[in-house]
Formats: C-alpha cells, sequence, structure tokens
C-alpha cells in the first residue's frame, strides 16, 4: 500500500537520525575500502545517520589511523577471485585489523556486511564460510530476519527475537561449517542472525549472521546500511506498514556499535 | 620452465553446486554415464630455475594458506611437472 502521507526525504539530506548528537559524534568509525569494494559509500553514511563520525579506510595502509570500530563492506574485493575475501584477507589494514580485534574484552568491534563477512572468516576471526548459493542465482530481494543474539557489539539496539527486514544480495551467500562448530555457535549463542520465513541460498541452520566469542566481531551477508534511510530502504519493515523504500531496520546494527562505544 | 601444480577439491561433505550443476547438464548433451561432477581447481606455479625442497615446501605453504580454505576445500595434489603438457 502506498500512501502520498510517506514523506520522501530529499537525495543527500544527510541528518543523524538519533537524538543525541553529542557523544556518539565522537565514536570513529574507520569503513574498509578494497579495490571492488562497493557498499564502502554506504556504510559510510549509514554510520553519519546514526550519529557518529565515519572515517574512510584503504586496505594498502597500515594505521588503522586510532578508529574506535571498523566496519568492512560489501561488493566483490579483488573481483571474488580465487574465493570471495581471500585476497583481501591478507592486505596490510587487514593484518592491523585481525590482530586489534582478537584483542579479549576491550578488542576493536569489527563488522563484516557480505564481503566483509566472507573476508573475516578467510581471515579466521569468523569460523565457517560461504560457498555458492544452493541454486547458483544472483539473488537480491528483502529478507526478514530474526536477531537471535542482541548482546553483541553490534546488536544492543535490538531484542532477542525481533525481527528486522533489510536487503539481501549476493551469489556466494550459502554459509557452511562442520557439525561441530554449527553446534558450538548454537550452544554458545554465537548465530546473531537467522533467516526467517524461507531459506534464501541453502546457509546451514539459517544462518544469516554469527559473532565470536566476545562478541565484537560480527558477520552478516544481508546488508543493514541498506535499510537505514527513509526514501532508500526496503518497501518493508518488520515493525509495520512504511511505504516505498521506508525500511530503515538496519539502522540498529549502526547506532547499537556507537552506544556500545560512548555507553 | 618447470611448474608445480596445486590440486584444490571442495571437501567430500560439503555440497558443491557448481559440480551439481554441470551433472545435470551433461545428459541434455546426451552424456549419461556421469552418476556425479565435483568441480575443483587446478594452480600452475612456474618456478624460474630448479625447484628445490624449499619451494616445493613454500608451495605446500601457499596451498594450505591462500590457495585453498581448509574449512571448505582439501588440496589433493602438490607436485612438480617437468615436462610440458603435450
Amino acid at each position: 500500500m502506498t500512501s502520498t502521507s510517506i514523506e520522501t526525504p530529499l537525495i543527500g539530506d544527510l541528518q543523524a537520525v538519533t537524538d543525541d548528537d553529542g557523544p556518539l559524534a565522537t565514536v570513529r568509525v574507520g569503513v574498509v575500502t578494497f579495490p571492488g569494494s562497493l557498499d564502502d559509500r554506504d556504510a559510510m553514511r549509514a554510520v553519519r545517520l546514526a550519529g557518529g563520525s565515519a572515517v574512510q579506510l584503504w586496505h594498502g595502509d597500515h594505521d588503522l589511523q586510532e578508529v574506535d570500530a571498523v566496519i568492512i563492506p560489501g561488493g566483490f574485493s579483488y573481483g571474488d577471485y580465487l574465493r570471495a575475501g581471500a585476497i583481501s584477507r591478507f592486505a596490510p589494514l587487514m593484518e592491523q585489523i585481525t590482530h586489534a580485534a582478537s584483542g579479549g574484552a576491550n578488542a576493536l568491534p569489527v563488522l563484516g556486511i557480505c564481503n566483509g563477512f566472507q573476508i573475516l572468516t578467510e581471515a579466521h576471526l569468523l569460523p565457517g564460510s560461504m560457498i555458492k548459493n544452493e541454486h547458483l542465482h544472483f539473488l537480491c530481494r528483502d529478507q526478514r530476519l530474526r536477531v537471535e543474539n542482541a548482546d553483541t557489539h553490534w546488536t544492543g539496539e535490538y531484542w532477542a527475537g525481533e525481527e528486522v527486514v533489510i536487503p539481501l544480495k549476493n551469489q556466494d551467500g550459502q554459509f557452511v561449517a562442520d557439525n561441530r562448530t554449527l553446534d558450538e555457535l548454537e550452544g554458545e549463542g554465537r548465530v546473531v542472525f537467522r533467516y526467517v520465513d524461507e531459506n534464501p541460498n541453502g546457509s546451514r541452520r539459517n544462518i544469516a549472521g554469527i559473532s565470536n566469542a566476545a562478541g565484537n566481531v560480527v558477520g552478516l551477508m544481508p546488508h543493514p546500511e541498506h535499510a537505514v534511510e527513509a526514501g532508500f530502504g526496503p518497501d518493508s519493515s518488520a515493525r509495520g506498514d512504511v511505504g516505498l523504500r521506508g525500511g530503515t531496520d538496519g539502522l540498529g546494527i549502526f547506532t547499537s556499535v556507537l552506544r556500545k562505544l560512548v555507553g | 620452465m618447470p611448474r608445480i601444480v596445486v590440486d584444490v577439491m571442495p571437501k567430500p561433505e560439503i555440497l558443491d553446486p557448481q559440480g551439481k550443476a554441470i551433472a545435470g547438464a551433461l545428459p541434455r548433451i546426451g552424456l549419461t554415464g556421469f552418476a556425479a561432477v565435483r568441480q575443483g581447481k587446478r594452480f600452475e606455479l612456474t618456478v624460474d630455475g630448479e625447484i628445490t625442497e624449499q619451494i616445493l615446501e613454500q608451495a605446500r605453504h601457499a596451498a594450505t594458506t591462500l590457495l585453498s580454505n581448509p574449512v571448505i576445500e582439501d588440496v589433493t595434489r602438490v607436485e612438480v611437472i617437468e615436462e610440458d603438457a603435450p
């Protein structure tokens, strides 16, 4: 149902949607660009819309520029040559990120979206791997997910069991791991997102996203950065009718890490 | 120049969607003799000069760190081939 009462914001009308624009703006979230990254700008815009400061990082640099968190965005880094994420994993900046993300309680929060998730598994920051979708097709759709774990650094703004609708678009999206790893992930509450209604790609146990043991590293195949701004999001939301392109269910991912870091 | 061949195959327990698609296409061109297809990768590492044990060790290291992902793939061969294929 489309309605004329829904206001579509002007393109480029960038305004943080959070109320407290003070402390959150001091949080610096780095977004890494690789050759072939596509959604780095979108991720930076999502950070700004959530009220934080976005910092552009280059994969070939050695300096993390003292960012407070890192997002590894979607796309086709190195053209998905060899395996998705396999070559990016060895980028100089990835070594810094892997080191900083493995430091226990105060470790660097890292979010991998789609190709970013694939890079995190290749870097062994997250277990498992992604193979071609079961049906072999590139799939692009608005996907309903359930937030299974609302205690990670990236999901604190949701509640466990809450559903969200965010876009999913990939060809190598089938999450696989051996049964022991899957049982471990389930047992430790490290399945963060699960596909709801139907499994779009054959992922084991409907898994759409997972975390490391400390909860600072999260990876997911769907794209929360494409559901952060009314007028440019999905046509639906798990929160009710939002009208054309009105879905902003992904914004909570970005506000979660900002609040976690100032809290 | 001598080359080292590295073969990488999807693990047996991992479903191979590409192999499955190829298996589905074979009967369409009249080839019905095959029960299953699995698709792997072959890498050829060319060496400038003699292949020493040290270089072979580097190839094995490359095979398990970069050329394959142990979660989904097995390295099934790391071998020197002296002659150019006919």
